[in-house]
């Protein structure tokens, strides 16, 4: 008797989660038929002013929602001015870029968030991919340089982040680095190098690895940087922190990292250095908005507002990350981001959502 | 063993709440499993590094809970039953590691252990050494996991030791065995639930943590499961991965339940409340000393002076004290309900898994671990997906949260509550049953207070561990809600070591006084 109550009760709780599961399933497999017949026309016809959202003109809501996998110090200040300017009351639910990511997808329609703002293009490739990111009007897509938005218009870049060859100056001196990031390949490097295989910059960085010199090559550069045994670290301020210890000579990262850990140890004998390909590679960080928001209007008004001079001219003060829009420069002994030699090898951003691929070249060479 | 009576309908009302609790993150996980496809399933759960991964994480948890056993059982006995010389000073600092969150922990065991520029590399340079063994992989993460996690079982033991019956072991001696042999025939078969109960704990928790393999480089399971979400967005993958670590915890659960005896654990005399003789360590005394010392440095003086050295090179540099109280009072709060509510779910599992055992009510209790051994971005997203969609009014509110951390931490709380109960001899309630109590009655008036110090270790350990919880809290309190726990997330992305000391200490105070809150509620029965 009691047996059986149990028995029935866990059932049901297993049948109705799963059905719920189920029926989810189905909505999000219906979404991109539902939607696709809406965002096909505006994509294709995304320049005609018509087709394009537009809604500069419209009224402004009052509440926006931003999922922000950019730190609340780093865009907190931006978006107290942003509030302040439109009279919104905006909330944001400050995260990791990929948790954040796979939790929008979770909530399917239902989400509460109104807009992404991703650490990478591609978390927001991962968005577009799901058809979850809306169309954004021209008017904001054509403030940054095409290589830095998706070419389907589904999201666009806020500030650009490269990768560097960051060295310790007591132990490497500048002439024996290499112009390309093979050259690490070489085995005078040995024990010599930090890296985050796991770290999703990293990781951006091979596919474009991949993407303009072939699988068959990255798979190469990282089998030869892995004969070098190079030391693996959970994230690239660990390989900062590193790197100012001499724990390691030089280690793959992000430029800013640096910038910031010199605000706390002014004397780390840390320097960038710049490759004249891929390894230094400009990734973005960008935003999305999302199909199920109910305040478009705001969406893009906030779009427009990290556009503008001002909050563009704040991150290169702040955040050290280069400004997209352009006629601003980066600040401190940053190199103008023309004047970084990837920018000729010319990526295309939105391929770096292709990261299935990448995943399984890190593990077949037992990278990661 | 007795014919069990049925269970009265308030147990089982809320058993078969706590069932369908669990029954949520493992039912995402079997659908989202279902959606790779038969035969990419096949090939990621097949393929060798899937398989290594499988090994690392059961290998590491199996040694860590030795370790942690090691570690726990002589400690447990030093400070319960010698005359170790300032036994209540190492009664308290020994548990104190507890409140060290392990990522905390970890890091601090780098900037001490680690191959060049640590504290110890320095301090050894002028003797020409450049570079240390390396602490990443193994070594790292064993050391990390064992003295953060040895508390469980040193709690666990230290109540079955303060639970035993004295007059069994003087009707040992009385019987002609020396100390020795009482110890090994009578006192550690006695120990049993608490050894296996604070093992399960341990290996669990070992098998959860995601911040110290990632800091110590080691490739478990929770590494693994989070590169899937991070490198290519793949939930499905993610789950099936998720689904062979339910697999491992299920294993884990099997052997613990046939390491349980069915023997009774409570004496049939009276309750006898004298306290147990106390043993004369003699020439073993400063050995005793020195092994509570070396475990104290390194698993509590360590994290606590780096993180205060990291405030003060802070401080020097220019950075001002923030205003932490609002997060600490979040995370109190935010624990603290949890703790409360877990323990009220808690109870009813216990008791029934004890007083009316049974293949239903063992499941349920077995059913409710499973979420503790389980990454906490995999319970998160599951309920995110379970609230945005069907409970959209409370999703991303408190009450989320706090369901979010029981799904998480409550056999923490059904495991002390059980090994309390164990001890009580079920006569006592027949007995107010007979004198014509209500079950109610006698649950509240007999069996709640001889049970009472497992019900609050049991608290104390979710409020411990739900404090210290970030995934589940990024994803699910409501907007703006900030824990201490986000807060020391936020400054380690940011590189900012002297915010992030602010944190930790501010959540080792929190915790510290929790747990002191815990032992003097140990006192007050011993």
């Amino acid at each position: 008797m009691k047996r059986r109550k149990f028995v029935f009760l866990m059932g049901l709780a297993t049948a109705s989660g799963g059905l719920a599961i189920a029926c989810a399933d189905n909505q999000s497999a219906t979404t991109p038929n539902a939607t696709s017949p809406t965002s096909s026309p505006a994509s294709t016809t995304a320049a005609s002013p018509s087709a394009s959202p537009v809604a500069a003109t419209g009224p402004l809501e009052k509440e926006l929602v931003i999922y922000s996998g950019r730190d609340e110090k780093l865009v907190g200040d931006l978006i107290k001015q942003f509030e302040q300017e439109t009279g919104a009351k905006v909330q944001v639910r400050y995260g990791d870029t990929a948790e954040l990511a796979a939790a929008i997808l979770e909530e399917g329609k239902n989400s509460p968030a109104d807009v992404f703002f991703a650490q990478d293009a591609g978390a927001l490739g991962a968005m577009q991919k799901a058809g979850r990111a809306s169309q954004l009007p021209p008017s904001l897509l054509d403030r940054v340089e095409s290589r830095y938005r998706s070419p389907d218009g589904k999201w666009v870049g806020i500030t650009g982040r490269v990768r560097t060859v960051d060295y310790n100056t007591k132990l490497v001196k500048p002439a024996d680095l290499p112009e390309s990031i093979s050259g690490f390949t070489d085995p005078k490097w040995k024990g010599k190098i930090g890296w985050a295989p796991t770290n999703g910059s990293f990781q951006s960085f091979v596919t474009a690895l991949r993407v303009s010199q072939g699988d068959e090559k990255a798979k190469q550069w990282l089998e030869g940087i892995k004969a070098n045994n190079p030391k693996t670290y959970p994230k690239n301020t660990a390989i900062v922190e590193a790197l100012s210890r001499g724990e390691i000579a030089v280690g793959f990262v992000n430029h800013y990292y640096l910038e910031k850990f010199k605000q706390e140890n002014p004397q780390a004998p840390v320097d960038h250095h710049f490759t004249n390909d891929v390894g230094s590679l400009v990734n973005v960080a960008g935003v999305a908005i999302l199909d199920g928001t109910k305040h478009p209007n705001i969406a893009q008004k906030f779009v427009d507002f990290m556009l503008a001079q001002d909050a563009q001219k704040y991150f290169a003060t702040k955040t050290y990350e280069y400004p997209l829009v352009s006629g601003i420069a980066p600040e401190g002994n940053l190199k103008a981001l023309n004047g970084i030699p990837s920018q000729a090898t010319a990526i295309d951003l939105s391929n770096l959502n292709d990261l299935d691929a990448t995943l399984k070249l890190l593990q077949e060479t037992q990278v990661i | 063993m007795e014919k069990a009576a049925r269970p009265p309908l308030f147990l089982t009302l809320t058993a078969a709440a706590v069932a369908i609790a669990i029954a949520l993150p493992l039912t995402y996980l079997v659908i989202r499993t279902a959606g790779v496809g038969g035969e990419a399933l096949w090939e990621l759960v097949s393929r060798a590094r899937t398989l290594t991964i499988l090994f690392n994480s059961a290998a590491m948890a199996a040694i860590v809970t030795l370790c942690s056993a090691l570690i726990a059982v002589p400690l447990a006995f030093l400070t319960v039953r010698t005359d170790l010389p300032g036994r209540r000073f190492w009664l308290i600092v020994t548990t104190l590691p507890l409140a060290v969150p392990s990522y905390v922990g970890s890091f601090t065991l780098i900037a001490t252990f680690g191959p060049r520029g640590s504290l110890l590399q320095l301090l050894l340079e002028p003797l020409g050494v450049q570079e240390l063994p390396s602490i990443y992989g193994w070594p790292g993460v064993i050391l990390a996991l064992t003295l953060f996690t040895y508390p469980y079982l040193l709690l666990s033991v230290r109540s079955g030791l303060q639970g035993i019956d004295p007059t069994l072991e003087e009707a040992a001696r009385s019987l002609g065995q020396s100390g020795q042999s009482t110890f090994f025939r009578v006192i550690l078969p006695q120990l049993r639930p608490s050894l296996v109960a604070g093992g399960l704990l341990v290996a669990l928790y070992s098998l959860r943590d995601f911040g110290t393999p990632s800091l110590m480089r080691f490739d478990a399971f929770t590494r693994a499961i989070f590169l899937q979400y991070k490198a290519s967005f793949n939930r499905n993958s993610a789950a099936a991965l998720a689904l062979v670590l339910v697999g491992l915890v299920l294993l884990i659960l099997w052997l613990e339940y046939r390491a349980r005896s069915r023997a009774a654990y409570y004496s049939r005399g009276s309750t006898s409340q004298r306290p147990p003789k106390v043993l004369l360590l003699g020439r073993w005394k400063w050995p005793a000393v020195a092994f509570c010392a070396v475990v104290t440095a390194i698993a509590l003086v360590l994290p606590v002076g780096i993180t205060v050295f990291w405030l003060i090179r802070g401080l020097h540099n220019g950075y001002s004290l923030p205003n932490l109280v609002p997060a600490a009072l979040n995370s109190i709060l935010a624990s603290g309900i949890t703790a409360g509510v877990a323990t009220l779910f808690a109870l009813p599992v216990a008791i029934l898994s004890v007083r009316f055992p049974g293949r239903i009510t063992s499941i349920i209790e077995r059913c409710s671990y499973i979420g503790f051994g389980l990454p906490g971005i995999v319970v998160a997203l599951s309920l995110v997906f379970f609230g945005a969609n069907y409970l959209p009014q409370l999703y991303q509110t408190l009450p989320m949260l706090v369901f979010a951390y029981l799904v998480l931490f409550l056999p923490q709380s059904v495991g002390t509550v059980r090994g309390s109960l164990l001890q009580v001899n079920p006569q006592l309630e027949e007995s107010a049953r007979s004198l014509g109590r209500s079950s109610w009655q006698t649950l509240r008036e007999v069996t709640l207070p001889l049970v009472r110090p497992g019900v609050i270790a049991g608290a104390m350990l979710v409020f411990l561990t739900a404090i210290k919880e970030l995934p589940a809290t990024l994803l699910l309190a409501p907007i703006g809600f900030e824990t201490l726990a986000v807060k020391i997330w936020k400054a380690t992305e940011n590189v900012e070591f002297a915010e992030a000391a602010t944190g930790s200490l501010f959540m080792l105070l929190v915790s510290i006084g929790s747990t002191l809150l815990l032992l003097s509620q140990e006192r007050v029965r011993s």
